[in-house]
């Protein structure tokens, strides 16, 4: 299968920055996969992310080395009209990018500002307020909604743009765990029915790693860790770069090492205890 | 000390954030404030540094109410790292951000140096002291901020959302922080979605929702009421909904993955 996304010796450096911002870095994405980007904080992957979207070079200046391809367009040589049809970003604040009166406006702002006709406008709109079920608040003000809910219409108004792929920065940090857990699900929903292919940064990988394909560690501008969840959450590394390992999984890895449970897979909670029943006598 | 005696605030679009809300933090208590997003958890903090006044009620800070006091005088005592760092980060460098209000607390010149190293040393920053703090990144900025206040030493210390954007390495820090300002007498109020991190300080925890205090109570006993839980959609931490599984049950929740492996090597050695 080809690779929606690819990323080959990527470096960058700002202006006036004595050090490497990102540095040799490669990465393929798969169409449909779901991957997530973790690392301490300042370790570049926002600057990685600006990469991708194409805010680096076109936004930012700097030095630039290397490649970044998404749905064969040659990122630096591309202008950002094409590039935004092919990558949507979510904020980690949706309050940053929902700015008009009404929500269908808002989801309909990117559109607008391609010159997509009136009717093709309706019925991407609206289908993408579908997929986010938030139809009924198509005509509230988005400053009373709630945070989940403004989550959902910024994202509606990425979704309209049908981009390719989808960048997700920290997107549930702001909200609560039900919350939280409610995006995640949606994640996987979208990813099932439209194929859509997420790029997500996150520090808390509880509720991400029960559908992600792969995890990417990053620590000072470089790839550190590349794998499945279960690979790099059982590995020894992980937690030296700062990647918040679930206490679930901690408790795994130690009862698998003594031999009590099998490593096959991330348990949670309640399959942990499961797989030790009766076996802990 | 921080009391609330029957607190009432309504937003300007008639939304009940806090509906008669008492509550009583004494000093040198360490209090997790948990809830879902709009719960009032933010507006309830807002309202002990006196950004937020009540609609009815009113909020004491060492028995004086906050209507009384001046932005000055109840800041020197209460510092609060907000949510959104970009809110009340303004200097042209890191260094200048961290002395602005030691300057304006009239600390002697050795003393802002003194406190501004120690507090971007403590913080990973130091690198950073002549940057702009628009060049951090967002748990940096994070960072800064909670530097800012611990730097001129107020006796109430609240953190809004501290975890955000912060890694594993720093969230420890973090609360190896809250522990010592904790151990050295001093009251931290913590809001926070993150359970997972609040949980092994065993904190006091306030859960609210739609505006009222539902359940308050030592953490190792509120967060085994899963009803409660549920109805205020704070999520329970895995180690107790692990330990909440477990045939036969272990005397106490686990408060650390180690105290899991413990207690299991505990059952299998036993004759």
């Amino acid at each position: 299968m080809g690779h929606l996304l690819e990323i080959d010796g990527l470096g960058f450096r700002y202006p006036d920055s004595p050090k490497m911002a990102v540095e040799g870095f490669d990465l393929d994405v798969s169409e449909g996969e779901i991957v997530v980007l973790a690392g301490p904080s300042g370790c570049g992957k926002s600057t990685l992310l600006r990469a991708v979207n194409g805010l680096i070079p076109h936004m930012y200046s700097g030095d630039y080395t290397g490649e970044v391809r998404v749905g064969g367009l040659n990122v630096k040589e591309s202008n950002m009209r094409d590039l935004a049809q092919k990558v949507g970003f979510l904020f980690q604040n949706p309050e940053n990018q929902i700015f008009m009166f009404t929500v269908e406006r808002d989801i309909a702002f990117g559109l607008e500002n391609l010159g997509v006709p009136r009717p093709e406008m309706r019925s991407r709109v609206d289908e993408a307020m579908r997929l986010l079920e938030i139809g009924e608040l198509a005509l509230r003000a988005p400053h009373e909604l709630s945070d989940g809910q403004k989550q959902r219409v910024a994202l509606a108004g990425v979704l309209a743009m049908r981009p390719q792929l989808v960048i997700l920065d920290e997107p549930t940090s702001l909200l609560d765990p039900k919350t939280a857990a409610e995006l995640v699900a949606l994640v996987a929903r979208l990813r099932k029915d439209l194929g859509t292919t997420f790029v997500v940064v996150e520090h808390r990988l509880d509720l991400l790693v029960k559908v992600a394909d792969k995890l990417v560690v990053m620590n000072e501008g470089r790839k550190v860790i590349e794998g499945t969840p279960r690979e790099v959450l059982f590995g020894d590394e992980a937690e030296a770069y700062g990647v918040t390992v679930p206490a679930i999984t901690r408790v795994q890895k130690m009862l698998a090492r003594d031999g009590f449970v099998s490593q096959d897979n991330l348990l949670s909670p309640g399959e942990l205890a499961k797989a030790l029943e009766g076996g802990t006598r | 000390m921080i009391e609330f005696r029957d607190v009432t605030f309504v937003h300007q679009n008639g939304v009940k954030a806090l509906d008669s809300v008492s509550l009583r933090i004494d000093s040198g208590e360490t209090v997790a404030i948990v809830g879902e997003n709009g719960a009032g958890k933010t507006t309830l903090v807002k309202h002990v540094t006196g950004l937020l006044k009540p609609a009815l009620g009113y909020v004491l800070v060492d028995g004086q109410k906050t209507t009384e006091m001046t932005t000055a005088q109840l800041s020197r005592k209460v510092g609060v790292a907000f949510q959104n760092p970009d809110h009340q980060l303004f200097s042209e460098s890191v260094e200048e951000e961290m002395s602005f209000a030691l300057r304006n607390f009239g600390f002697p010149p050795e003393l802002v140096e003194q406190r501004v190293s120690w507090g971007l040393e403590l913080f990973g920053l130091d690198e950073y002291r002549k940057s702009s703090p628009l060049v951090l990144s967002g748990g940096e900025k994070k960072r800064l901020t909670l530097a800012c206040i611990l730097a001129w030493d107020p006796e109430v210390v609240i953190l809004d959302e501290p975890t955000v954007g912060q890694d594993s390495i720093q969230k420890e820090r973090l609360v190896q922080t809250i522990r010592m300002l904790s151990s050295t007498g001093k009251t931290v109020v913590v809001v926070s979605h993150d359970i997972e991190f609040l949980w092994p300080m065993q904190p006091r925890v306030v859960v609210m929702k739609a505006g009222r205090i539902v359940g308050d109570g030592p953490a190792p006993r509120l967060m085994l009421e899963e009803e409660l839980l549920d109805s205020a959609r704070v999520a329970q931490p895995e180690l107790v909904s692990f330990y909440q599984r477990l045939t036969p049950r272990p005397d106490s929740p686990f408060v650390d993955p180690l105290d899991a492996r413990r207690w299991i090597e505990g059952r299998r050695s036993a004759p």
